[in-house]
C-alpha cells in the first residue's frame, strides 16, 4: 500500500510577514537546503503537546534541552537497544521531531550495556531518586541566589586595597551563563529518570499486551499510577485554603479575587484572616512554584506571581464548598478501583506468568510516579525561577534603554543575550555616552515580533513528509501518542466516525454529552463554565482547579501519558487525546459526546459551514487551518 | 409467598437438594441464591410427585405393567406407556398439594402487571448422572397461559417418565422402576427483545481477560443456531471497557406469537439492523452477569441471556442457562509468546529480531 504522505517542509507556505523566519532560531535548529534530500527522506512529528505556540527565539531553550537531554539518555547514558535519540529543528515557529532508530546490526551489542546500566537504576532507585531530590532542589536554589546588577559606578576602595582588579562586570556575564548552566543541568537530571520510568512501564506493558492481548491501554496506566501525587499538590493546597475560608466564615473577602491586593486585604482584616494569610504563605514554598502554562515559554504565569490565579481557583472552591459539592478528588474509591483492577487480572494468571507480572508490576509502579511527579520539580518549579531570572535581567537592559517592553529579551536568542551583556558592560566600563543596543535592538525586536506574530497565524502541519509503515520508537508512541493509527488518521486514511467526529487516545474512559469550550490559552481558562467539556490543543496538570468543573477533555496532541489522560483519569473525566485538530474543528458552545472508552468525540450540532474545521481533518491540501 | 413441602420457590431461600427438586430445579434456585437473574419462577417438588402417585394408588399397577415387558417390543411398550402416561394424567392432584400449586403460580403471576406465559419443564433427580441423561426426561412446554393449561403439563412432565424411551432405557439399563420421582419447573417465558451468549474468555485465543458477547434481537436459538449474524463484542473482563466490536447484520428476529404459542420470525428494520441491539448499559450488565457466573461456578462460562420486554430497565437481563467453557478451559492458561510485531505493542521493532522479551532489567 502506497502511504500517503505529509507536506515537505519546503511545501508548507510561510505566512505573509514571515519571510526570513530562519533566521530568527540559530542555524543548526532549521531545515538545511544543502541537507535537503536526508531531511525530507525522514518522518518528523510536530510536538504541539509542549510546544503549542510559535517559539520567540529565545524560548528554543527549553524545547532545545529536553529533548537534548532526553535523547542522550537512550543514546549515551542507557544505550537502549533499540531506540537512540530523537532530532529535532524548528520549522515555521513550531518544534518537529524525528525519531533516530539504532541500526540493526549494533542493537545486539547494546543489550548488554543496557541491562547494566539500568538494573543499577532500578535495583538502586529510593536511594538514587532521593539523591535525585537533592540535586535538583540544589539546582534551584543556586538559580533562586542569582542576581543581575549593573557594576558598580566606582570600583570600591576594599578591591583597591585588596588587589582584586575586577570592575564587576565578571559577575554580570558569569552569572548569566551560570543561569542557562543551572537549566541546562536541570533538565538533564529530568531525564535521568524519565527514560527509565517509561522503560519499566514498557516492560510491563509489552508483558501485559502478551498474557492478555488487546488489554486496554488505560488498564495498565491505572495498575502502575501513582493516586496521590505531588503533582496534585499544589492543587490540593488550593483546596485546603478553600475549606478554611468556609470554615473561618471569610467567604466575602474573595468577591474580587482578580484584585489579589484588595483580596488579601479584605482577608486580613477578618476574623481569622491571619489564620489563613499564615497557611496562604506557607503553601506558596514550593507549591506557587506552578504555572498555568507548562514551563516552555516566557510568558507562562506562575501562581507566586500572579496570586489573582490561585485566589480566583479559591474562589470557585469556595462556591462549590459553599453549594455543597463534594472538591476532594475521590482517592479513597481511585485506589480501591486501583486494587481491584491488580488483582482482577493477577487471578487470570499463575505460575511463571503471576511471578513476571508481580516483579513486572512492581517494577513499574516504583517507577512511574517519576513520571508524573518529576513534571513538578522541573518544568514548574525549576522553570518558574529561571524564566523570573530571565526577566529580571531583560528588565535589567530594559532600564538602559535596550528594548522598548519590559521582557523583549525574549526576542533574543541566548547567545546574542551575551552580546547584548558584553555590550553593556563595554559602554559602562569605558565610560561612553550610551551603548550600542538601544539605537540597534529596538528597531530588530519589532522586525523580529511581526514575524513571529505572523508565523501565529498559521497552525503547525501535525508532521512532514512520508511516514514510516508503523511506528516502533517507544517514547514515540507512549509520550506523543503519535501512532501508526493517529498517523493515518491525520492523512485522512483512518476509519471515519459515524455522524462525523473525531478519533483520537481513548485516554480515560466514560462517555458524556456537553458543550464545548475551546481553550487555545490559559488565560482562557477563566472562561470555563462549569459542565463543560474542555477543548484544547494540549493541557497543562496545573490547570488542576478547572478539572473539578468540565465534564471531559479533548486534546489535539497527547498519548496515554500526556498530561491531560493522567490528570482526567485521576479525576475520573472521560478523555479523547491526539486528536489532531479538534482545538481548530470544533466551536465553542457545540454539543459534544465524548467517548473516552473508544476514543471518539462526535459534535452533535455540526456545523453547516463548509471550510477549514468544518469537516474531520484530511491533510490533503496541505493547507494549515488558520486560526 | 412460603416454600412449602410440595413448592419450592426459585427464591424462597430453601436450601435445594437433588432429591427435591432434581436437577434443573436445583440449578435454578442455587443460581437465583447465588444472585444471578433467572426467569423468576418456581419447582414443584418430588414431595408433589410422591403424594400424587401415593393417592392415585397406581405405583403397584405400574411395576406390575412393566414387569416383564421385553424392551425390543417396541410395540408392546409404547402401549404400555400410552396406558400409564394416560392414566397418570388423567388422575387429579391431592386438594393440598393443588391449592398450594395455584397459589404459587398466582404469586408469580402477582410479580407481573399483565399475566405472562410460563413454561413447564421436568426436572429429573437422575438427570445430572452423567450417563442417564436421556430424551423423555427433558420435557418442555412453552407459552402456557392460565392455571388450567399449566396444572395439566406438571402431569405431562410427571407422566414423561414413563414414556417408551425412558422405560426401554431403564429395562436396558438395569435401572429399577422403584423410588422414581419428578420434580417441575414452573417459569415465567421470557419474552426476549434481545438475547444472546456471552463467554467468559475470548473463544479466538482463550484469553480469560476478556468476554465475548454474541448479541441479536428476539429470542436466542437464531444466534445460537447460526441463522442470524449476530452484534460481536469483546470487553475487557476487569474494567469492562469496549475492546472490539463488529456489528452484525441481525435480519431478523424471532418473537412470540402468544395467539399460536409458537415464536415467529420477523424482519429487522434498517435503522435497528444498522446499530449495536445493547445500549453501553446493557453491555455492561450483561458482561457484569457473566463475570458473576464465573465467579460463582469457578470455571470459565458460557452464558446464555436475555433482555426481558415485560421487565423494567435494569433489572430485565435475564440468565437463562450457564454452562462451563470446555475448550480452553481445559488448557494451561496462556503463556507469553515472543510478540511478533503489532500495532498494539510499542518498543518492537517491526522487522528487527530485537524484542524486550530479550531483555533483563534487573542486572
Amino acid at each position: 500500500m502506497s502511504m500517503k504522505s505529509f507536506p515537505k517542509p519546503s511545501e508548507l507556505p510561510v505566512p505573509a510577514g514571515a519571510e526570513g523566519w530562519e533566521k530568527l532560531y540559530p542555524y543548526y535548529l532549521v531545515f538545511q537546503d544543502k541537507l535537503k534530500e536526508q531531511e525530507d527522506a525522514k518522518f518528523w512529528f510536530c510536538d504541539s503537546q509542549h510546544w503549542p505556540t510559535v517559539f520567540k527565539p529565545f524560548e528554543t531553550i527549553g524545547g532545545e534541552f529536553a529533548v537534548k537531554c532526553l535523547g542522550q539518555y537512550n543514546a549515551r547514558h542507557l544505550m537502549i537497544p533499540n531506540a537512540n535519540g530523537i532530532e529535532f529543528r524548528v520549522h515555521l515557529g513550531y518544534l518537529y521531531m524525528s525519531p533516530i532508530p539504532v541500526p540493526e546490526d549494533q542493537i545486539a551489542a547494546r543489550v548488554p550495556l543496557f541491562e547494566e546500566r539500568v538494573g543499577y537504576y532500578f535495583q538502586n532507585w529510593p536511594r538514587l531518586l532521593e539523591q535525585w531530590h537533592t540535586k535538583v532542589k540544589g539546582t534551584i536554589d543556586e538559580m533562586e541566589q542569582i542576581t543581575f546588577a549593573k557594576p558598580p559606578a566606582v570600583v570600591p576602595i576594599e578591591d583597591i586595597h585588596s588587589g582584586k582588579a575586577m570592575d564587576g562586570s565578571e559577575v554580570l556575564l558569569d552569572n548569566y551563563d551560570r543561569l542557562i548552566q543551572l537549566a541546562y543541568q536541570n533538565w538533564q537530571y529530568h531525564f535521568e529518570f524519565l527514560n527509565l520510568g517509561y522503560i519499566a512501564y514498557l516492560d510491563f506493558f509489552n508483558f501485559c499486551k502478551q498474557v492478555f492481548p488487546n488489554i486496554p491501554d488505560q488498564s495498565i496506566a491505572t495498575m502502575v499510577q501513582g493516586v496521590d501525587m505531588e503533582l496534585f499538590r499544589p492543587d490540593d493546597e488550593l483546596k485546603g485554603l478553600a475549606a478554611l475560608a468556609v470554615e473561618l466564615g471569610i467567604q466575602s473577602a474573595f468577591e474580587n479575587a482578580d484584585d489579589a491586593d484588595a483580596t488579601l486585604g479584605a482577608i486580613r482584616a477578618s476574623a481569622g484572616g491571619e489564620h489563613w494569610m499564615t497557611r496562604w504563605e506557607e503553601a506558596h514554598e514550593p507549591w506557587f512554584n506552578f504555572t498555568v502554562g507548562n514551563g516552555f515559554y516566557g510568558h507562562d504565569k506562575y501562581w507566586n506571581e500572579y496570586p489573582e490565579i490561585p485566589l480566583n481557583y479559591i474562589k470557585d472552591y469556595i462556591a462549590r464548598l459553599d453549594a455543597g459539592q463534594e472538591i476532594l478528588r475521590p482517592v479513597e474509591g481511585l485506589i480501591a478501583e486501583k486494587e481491584r483492577i491488580v488483582e482482577e487480572y493477577r487471578e487470570l494468571l499463575d505460575g511463571d506468568n503471576l511471578a513476571a507480572f508481580d516483579g513486572k508490576r512492581g517494577l513499574a509502579a516504583q517507577c512511574y510516579p517519576y513520571v508524573e511527579n518529576h513534571n513538578f520539580y522541573i518544568e514548574h518549579w525549576t522553570m518558574g525561577v529561571f524564566w523570573r531570572k530571565v526577566r529580571e535581567l531583560s528588565r535589567l537592559f530594559h532600564a538602559e534603554g535596550f528594548w522598548t517592553e519590559p521582557d523583549d529579551l525574549l526576542y533574543l536568542g541566548r547567545n546574542e543575550v551575551r552580546d547584548a551583556i558584553f555590550d553593556l558592560v563595554t559602554w559602562w566600563g569605558v565610560g561612553a555616552a550610551e551603548p550600542i543596543g538601544p539605537s540597534y535592538w529596538p528597531e530588530e525586536i519589532e522586525r523580529r515580533r511581526a514575524i513571529v506574530d505572523a508565523l501565529k497565524t498559521a497552525r503547525p502541519a501535525p508532521a512532514l513528509n512520508t511516514p514510516p509503515a508503523s511506528i516502533t520508537e517507544p517514547f514515540t508512541r507512549m509520550l506523543w501518542g503519535i501512532t501508526t493509527e493517529q498517523v493515518q488518521q491525520w492523512l485522512g486514511e483512518g476509519e471515519a466516525v459515524e455522524g462525523g467526529g473525531l478519533r483520537g487516545m481513548a485516554a480515560s474512559p466514560g462517555v458524556v454529552e456537553g458543550p464545548a469550550r475551546v481553550v487555545t490559552d490559559a488565560d482562557q481558562l477563566s472562561e470555563v463554565q462549569q459542565g463543560e467539556i474542555l477543548v484544547a490543543t494540549v493541557t497543562a496538570p496545573s490547570w488542576g482547579p478547572i478539572f473539578g468543573k468540565i465534564a471531559a477533555t479533548v486534546t489535539d496532541i497527547g498519548g496515554m501519558m500526556s498530561h491531560a489522560a493522567i490528570v482526567c483519569r485521576e479525576y475520573g473525566l472521560p478523555a479523547v487525546t491526539g486528536t489532531g485538530s479538534a482545538s481548530t474543528t470544533i466551536r465553542t458552545g457545540q454539543m459534544l459526546r465524548v467517548d473516552g472508552t473508544k476514543g471518539i468525540v462526535q459534535i452533535l450540532d455540526a456545523p453547516t459551514v463548509e471550510g477549514p474545521g468544518a469537516h474531520s481533518h484530511s491533510h490533503d491540501h496541505d493547507e494549515p487551518a488558520h486560526v | 409467598m412460603q416454600d412449602t413441602q410440595y413448592i419450592q420457590f426459585f427464591d424462597g431461600g430453601t436450601e435445594p437438594t437433588l432429591a427435591n427438586l432434581g436437577g434443573k430445579g436445583a440449578s435454578l434456585v442455587t443460581m437465583t441464591s447465588a444472585g444471578m437473574p433467572v426467569p423468576p419462577g418456581f419447582v414443584v417438588t418430588t414431595a408433589q410427585f410422591d403424594a400424587f402417585m401415593h393417592e392415585a394408588g397406581i405405583t403397584d399397577h405400574i411395576h406390575a405393567l412393566l414387569a416383564g415387558l421385553n424392551p425390543d417390543d417396541i410395540t408392546e411398550v409404547d402401549a404400555v406407556s400410552a396406558t400409564i402416561r394416560a392414566d397418570i394424567e388423567s388422575r387429579p392432584v391431592p386438594a393440598e398439594a393443588r391449592a398450594q400449586t395455584v397459589a404459587a403460580f398466582e404469586a408469580l403471576q402477582s410479580r407481573f402487571e399483565t399475566p405472562v406465559p410460563v413454561a413447564v419443564r421436568s426436572s429429573a433427580t437422575a438427570e445430572d448422572l452423567p450417563d442417564a441423561s436421556f430424551a423423555g426426561q427433558q420435557d418442555t412446554y412453552l407459552w402456557l397461559e392460565g392455571f388450567s393449561a399449566v396444572g395439566e403439563h406438571i402431569r405431562k412432565c410427571w407422566a414423561s417418565l414413563y414414556t417408551s424411551r425412558a422405560i426401554i432405557y431403564r429395562l436396558k439399563n438395569n435401572i429399577p422402576n422403584e423410588g422414581l420421582s419428578m420434580a417441575v419447573v414452573v417459569q415465567k417465558m421470557v419474552n426476549a427483545k434481545a438475547s444472546g451468549v456471552a463467554m467468559t474468555l475470548d473463544p479466538t485465543n482463550g484469553d480469560r481477560s476478556k468476554i465475548t458477547i454474541d448479541a441479536s434481537y428476539g429470542v436466542g436459538e437464531m444466534v445460537v443456531s447460526g441463522q442470524v449474524t449476530p452484534d460481536n463484542i469483546v470487553l475487557d473482563k476487569v474494567t469492562l471497557t469496549l475492546v472490539n466490536e463488529h456489528l452484525g447484520d441481525k435480519h431478523a428476529e424471532l418473537v412470540p406469537d402468544l395467539a399460536a404459542r409458537r415464536l415467529v420470525e420477523r424482519e429487522v428494520d434498517a435503522e435497528r439492523r444498522s446499530r449495536r441491539c445493547l445500549t453501553d448499559a446493557q453491555l455492561t450488565a450483561v458482561a457484569t452477569l457473566a463475570k458473576r457466573a464465573e465467579k460463582h461456578y469457578k470455571t470459565p462460562q458460557d452464558i446464555e441471556w436475555a433482555l426481558d420486554a415485560d421487565l423494567p430497565d435494569g433489572e430485565n437481563l435475564l440468565l437463562l442457562q450457564a454452562r462451563p467453557e470446555t475448550v480452553h478451559s481445559n488448557k494451561p492458561a496462556t503463556a507469553p509468546q515472543p510478540v511478533v510485531s503489532t500495532t498494539t505493542a510499542p518498543g518492537q521493532a517491526a522487522s528487527s529480531g530485537f524484542s524486550w522479551n530479550s531483555v533483563k532489567l534487573f542486572a
